[in-house]
């Protein structure tokens, strides 16, 4: 209880930090925002008085102030061109988000334990190389060339799936499957060395003596107990997908908080940029709790001071 | 345009329904049906006095209407709200009667203090409206806040009068702008500073579904006071989906009209298969794609050297880069704007010419310095060939590709010695040659932070552009007209910018689409007209 409470205080002071830099940068960034608002036509006079009305005159800190005012109230603030709620904006696609990254985790794990399992069962053999290979072309490939090829090989060329956009299982797939290949690799080593382990225990020899059969020893007796460690990593994995959405939502037309977040760095609508750069922070924050908080479940010699 | 200005110096201090034409309804035109219209951006509100962009302007028109309107597909003025008008022979009284019995979506009918308080909003700084310095000519601008324009004023429920501090030749222009939309006060009250997601007005379609991120639906305003519009019952907005996306879905027959055109990649082959040329519209724009010279950065304070870089340029190949999409341009007025000089040749591409007058500005062995470009497609490209143009007369520019934001700022800083204007480019905001003056030519906009990115400022030329402005007369419009011809050649004598070239729009739309093509490349209605197509 008193490591939660710890934890959570941490956390708060990491939102704090990235709240404080992302301001920073908002603030030294060399473009106008009052101009985006006020639009080409406007006076001199009429851009003075709209960058009072944001408070875009104050001083950085008095700007800070207020801010952080707001955000202990639950006020992310409204967008500066689109003038609704942040909160708003960015709750109305925070479900599209979340249900990309869900399906990206299944994606990653259905594809990472399968190549890391099976890398496992033929340790040292071509189909072992072979797969670790691909984990590296995995991890290493940018998400933008890794779309952009799922997009044309399965849905313009083969079109399995549709091109972009949003509503359907079938929509789904393909963001959820490039999302997920970044992370298959990580999964593939770790299940692999995990399997290794856990094929050379005593308990597994055990098991091949009384006569059971390799799939069941496998399937029942190494699996559950190698996959544990494995599982406690997704919490991770969400800090890792934040920064993927924002390429992969705008590819593939998705409408989520990433898509947002570069709709808004274009027109630097500070609030949304400030709010959906928050949102993310918590996600993976909480997911790096969560992963620690599983890991004693999981493995009782892990000791949380 | 000098036909409907002379025409209404008829109507001068004298009401008269309608105007020199009007439009002849598409004989094959069907009611019913409803399509699906794509955009890449997001629409990010729908309030009038607010939206500014590309995706929301005609859609906006759609949903609302002011006192004034144009006749579908063409820059030619007619009333909207307004039945009829009067103008004071001092040009400075405007009286407009109403149409009786239109009404808000939420079934009030409109009267004159919708008016009055709907000019009062978007002038009101507390609205923050990118429009509102377009009503600067209203009596009482100054002092405009929360109570209104001094300058308006209801007579009786069905007519307003509207003076003005100075007579203003493009005033029913203004009436004519998506700012100057006739809004009910107590829905924008009831929205709570949400009326850009809630909007109701008078317009022909009313906002039925609004999805945030993913799509809209429009219905037909069945109660819509002019007759027999809209045709469609309903038109569904797609919008994040990509320009390429967006064609791939109309082959597929998902998609009726991409809103964003054919993508620059994608052109060629467009235009090179029969079956998909023949959905091609193509279509004038009021637009310019120039290059700023900033007058106050050495050595661009020379007009020789400006003048060098004017002939130095190869516009041809620019507009071969963009794949032929644009004509070259000879002054900043489109062709197909009033006011526009036919005949004026500008700077010939003369790279020998340019070489000498760089040698007679003391330069011959040229110079360095910065081009700053938005770093979106075509843009870097055409950045290049500029480059490469003007190494050949011996000037070093350095490429500055960065954020539309950020040439924004540096052109309105002052720090940006050469901007490229594509991507950012001026498109008109109504068919009147004054307006591509005042903010990028003019004195007023050269000042810190305004879109006059050469920082040019004639004080004899802004004193023209005043007295050609107060020509409010209709029938002096074409000395008017004349006047303003007389000024551009000025600003090309002292060269502060190096007009490129004037886009053409070239757009698809499906072959259950009908109506005209002007229709569907409308140069107020932006980018379509949805209130006169429809499905054959």
């Amino acid at each position: 209880m008193v490591y939660v409470t710890r934890r959570l205080v941490q956390s708060a002071l990491i939102l704090l930090g990235v709240s404080f830099i992302t301001f920073v940068l908002l603030f030294v960034l060399p473009a106008d925002p009052v101009r985006q608002i006020a639009g080409r036509a406007a006076t001199a006079a009429t851009v003075e008085n709209i960058r009072a009305q944001l408070g875009l005159d104050q001083p950085f800190l008095i700007q800070y102030g207020r801010y952080l005012l707001g955000l202990i109230q639950g006020d992310l603030g409204r967008s500066y061109l689109q003038k609704t709620e942040v909160a708003e904006l960015i709750g109305s696609r925070l479900p599209a988000t979340l249900l990309l990254m869900a399906a990206g985790i299944v994606a990653e794990l259905i594809l990472g334990l399968t190549m890391g399992i099976a890398a496992a069962l033929y340790r040292g053999r071509a189909l072992d190389q072979a797969l670790m290979m691909t984990s590296f072309v995995t991890v290493s490939a940018p998400q933008f060339v890794v779309s952009l090829l799922l997009l044309y090989v399965f849905a313009v060329q083969l079109g399995w799936f549709p091109i972009g956009g949003y509503g359907t299982f079938a929509h789904l797939v393909l963001p959820a499957v490039t999302l997920g290949i970044l992370g298959s690799g990580w999964y593939a080593r770790m299940m692999r060395s995990s399997m290794i382990e856990v094929l050379r225990a005593d308990y597994i020899r055990t098991a091949r003596a009384k006569g059971l059969t390799r799939a069941r020893v496998v399937l029942r007796h190494a699996l559950p107990n190698a996959i544990l460690p494995v599982i406690a990593m997704i919490g991770i994995d969400i800090g890792v997908f934040m920064g993927g959405i924002v390429v992969v939502e705008s590819v593939f037309g998705w409408p989520g908080i990433g898509q947002l977040a570069w709709q808004a760095i274009q027109r630097v609508d500070i609030p949304i940029i400030m709010g959906v750069t928050l949102v993310s922070a918590l996600a993976i924050v909480l997911g790096n709790l969560l992963a620690d908080l599983i890991a004693p479940l999981i493995d009782p010699r892990i000791k949380l001071k | 345009m000098k036909k409907l200005l002379a025409s209404t110096a008829l109507l001068c201090a004298l009401a008269m329904p309608g105007l020199a034409q009007d439009y002849t309804p598409d004989p094959a035109a069907k009611a019913g049906g409803s399509i699906t219209v794509t955009y890449k951006d997001d629409v990010a509100t729908l309030d009038p006095a607010i939206g500014y962009d590309w995706q929301n302007w005609s859609m906006i028109k759609s949903l609302f209407d002011g006192l004034m309107d144009y006749v579908p597909g063409t820059t030619t003025l007619r009333p909207g709200l307004a039945e009829s008008y009067e103008i004071s022979p001092d040009g400075l009284t405007y009286t407009f009667k109403l149409r009786p019995g239109v009404k808000f979506h939420n079934g009030r009918e409109m009267t004159a203090e919708d008016v009055r308080y709907s000019l009062g909003r978007v002038t009101d700084p507390a609205t923050q409206s990118p429009g509102a310095g377009f009503f600067g000519s209203i009596a009482g601008f100054d002092k405009a806040g929360p109570d209104g324009l001094s300058g308006v004023e209801v007579i009786d429920p069905l007519t307003v009068k509207i003076t003005l501090s100075r007579p203003d030749a493009t005033f029913l222009h203004v009436m004519a702008l998506n700012f100057a939309s006739v809004v009910p006060k107590e829905a924008v009250d009831a929205a709570a500073g949400d009326f850009g997601k809630m909007p109701v007005g008078t317009g022909a379609f009313k906002l039925q579904e609004w999805t945030l991120g993913q799509r809209l639906v429009f219905a037909k305003n069945a109660d819509y006071w002019r007759a027999g519009v809209p045709y469609l019952d309903q038109v569904v907005f797609e919008v994040g989906q990509e320009p390429v996306v967006a064609l791939l879905r109309l082959q597929n027959g998902e998609v009726d009209v991409p809103g964003d055109g054919i993508p620059p990649a994608k052109f060629t082959e467009v235009m090179a298969d029969p079956a998909q040329a023949a959905q091609v519209v193509k279509g004038g724009q009021l637009h310019t794609g120039y290059i700023t010279l900033n007058v106050g950065m050495a050595p661009f304070d020379k007009v020789e050297v400006r003048k060098a870089v004017n002939m130095a340029i190869n516009k041809d190949r620019i507009v071969q880069i963009i794949n032929g999409r644009a004509v070259t341009a000879t002054q900043p007025l489109p062709p197909s704007m009033p006011g526009y000089t036919e005949g004026y040749a500008g700077y010939a591409f003369d790279v020998d010419a340019a070489k000498a007058l760089l040698a007679e500005a003391g330069l011959a062995d040229g110079f360095e310095t910065d081009l700053y470009v938005m770093n979106t497609d075509p843009n870097p490209r055409i950045a290049q060939a500029i480059q490469q143009d003007l190494a050949a007369v011996g000037i070093k520019a350095n490429i500055q590709s960065v954020a539309s934001a950020n040439v924004i700022e540096a052109g309105g800083a002052g720090t940006a010695p050469m901007v490229w204007s594509g991507g950012l480019g001026w498109i008109a905001d109504f068919p009147d040659p004054s307006n591509f003056y005042g903010p990028i030519l003019g004195c007023a906009g050269a000042a810190e932070g305004g879109w006059n990115w050469s920082k040019f400022c004639d004080e004899a030329l802004d004193a023209k552009a005043v007295a050609a402005d107060s020509l409010s007369d209709p029938a002096k419009s074409a000395d008017r007209l004349a006047l303003w011809s007389d000024i551009y050649q000025g600003i090309m004598e002292q060269a502060p910018w190096v007009p490129v070239f004037n886009e053409e729009r070239y757009t698809l739309k499906s072959d259950r689409m009908g109506g005209a093509d002007a229709l569907y490349v409308d140069p107020v209605s932006i980018p379509v007209n949805y209130d006169y197509v429809f499905v054959k």
